[in-house]
């Protein structure tokens, strides 16, 4: 019932989500969608305990008046906020379209452009030529960077930039994209017959 | 003042705070970063719910009588046993049913969209059938590809003429991660211009400064 119910109902769900592909069955083709549509649901309502974690986390550190505390009332704040304005007013008008306009696609954004910066002081400590292959992966950096520039497109580096991008570039991430479409297709099969079953958690 | 000037200098005033985290960790960075979790995890969970919850379940089966959906809200509940230390097994079902359901689905559509659309994108047109110029980067590609299965295959040994092979394959390997490590910058980069033109450029238009 604790390990092998689970591990039953995977393979069931699985194998019509794999034999769906294969059988123009109109039955086989209505539950699909249904299995599809339930996981929406579920992914819904997981989204609701990952919030209700990070309350728990925040009301814990407010409580015990942890370190800090005072950024976990912003935290509980902002979470509420949106709830509650979200159900007052409805997602579509008011203060919660507003809000992800002015405060978190602006702050989303500037985390983002901040990691330019970031980005910049690594490739400085990284950016060693001290082999062959760390100088190549050095030299088509830069020059991508350069060829996306005024300055490079000055001294027409952008045909370079666009040349590596479309064939060195390509051909890398073809070879990464077969490799881990394998190892995806591997591993959701090992899923289905009940192989890897390490994402039940402990003692499954 | 409109409620988007409001919302506007609000912007300016939290994209500032975040900025400071650059001279060093100080309460504005902070606060700005323990906002934008509250209030994303808060627009994620609302956008989810109602876009999951209450459109793919609430309504359909309440609204229009359709049980083929009660399933799935059954296996949602089924999810939040998560909460209770002793009850945690029951959520194990919602669990394998996700994985499980992602797992059958994926298998088909990465076959067809990653696998064989990648292979038949390598294939190098027939002579004749393009310039040769295409012909010859089509083999760059296919070289390229093949020596990095190659040098991604670790059941046999890499000596000889595998080893070589797979050297090939890094060396391709490091021009893609450094073009796209360079692309990514570039991509951070025209954030941060988007996000000083906002500072500079946009807001003082917007409030006629």
């Amino acid at each position: 019932m604790k390990k092998t119910g689970p591990v039953i109902l995977g393979f069931l769900v699985g194998t019509l989500m794999l034999i769906q592909f294969f059988t123009p069955n109109e039955w086989i083709e209505a539950r699909y969608n249904n299995v599809l549509d339930w996981k929406q649901v579920v992914f819904g309502i997981t989204l609701i305990l990952g919030v209700i974690s990070l309350f728990v986390y925040h009301w814990k550190k407010i409580e015990k008046r942890s370190e800090g505390w005072g950024y976990s009332v912003v935290t509980v704040a902002g979470l509420l906020f949106m709830i509650v304005v979200a159900l007052i007013f409805s997602p579509e008008r008011g203060p919660y379209p507003w809000m992800f306009d002015h405060v978190q696609a602006p702050m989303q954004a500037t985390m983002f452009a901040l990691l330019a910066f970031y980005v910049a002081s690594a490739s400085y400590r990284a950016f060693r030529a001290r082999s062959f292959h760390a100088a190549l992966l050095l030299i088509a950096g830069v020059v991508v960077m350069l060829g996306r520039v005024p300055l490079g497109e000055l001294i027409g580096l952008q045909h370079v930039s666009s040349w590596i991008l479309d064939y060195p570039n390509l051909a890398a991430k073809r070879g990464i994209l077969i490799g881990v479409g394998l190892g995806m297709v591997s591993t959701a099969i090992k899923i289905i017959v009940g192989i890897e079953r390490t994402y039940l958690g402990k003692g499954a | 003042m409109s409620w988007d000037g409001i919302g506007m200098i609000l912007a300016a005033i939290l994209t500032i705070a975040i900025f400071s985290l650059l001279y060093r960790d100080n309460p504005f960075y902070r606060f700005a970063e323990h906002l934008l979790v509250g209030v994303s995890a808060g627009y994620y969970v609302v956008h989810y719910f109602y876009s999951s919850v209450i459109r793919k379940f609430a309504v359909p089966v309440f609204g229009q009588g359709d049980l083929w959906l009660l399933p799935g809200g059954v296996l949602g509940l089924l999810m939040l046993f998560r909460l209770g230390r002793k009850v945690q097994w029951v959520s194990r079902y919602a669990i394998a049913f996700y994985v499980a359901a992602w797992s059958g689905y994926l298998i088909p559509s990465v076959i067809k969209e990653r696998i064989q659309a990648q292979i038949v994108g390598t294939l190098p047109p027939s002579p004749g059938s393009a310039p040769w110029i295409a012909i010859l980067g089509s083999l760059l590609i296919l070289v390229g590809v093949v020596s990095i299965l190659i040098y991604f295959y670790f059941s046999v040994e890499h000596k000889g003429a595998v080893g070589k092979i797979s050297q090939v394959g890094i060396t391709f390997l490091m021009v893609g991660f450094g073009a796209s490590f360079g692309y990514t910058v570039m991509g951070r980069v025209s954030l941060l211009i988007g996000r000083f033109q906002f500072l500079f450029q946009d807001l003082p238009q917007a409030l006629g400064w």
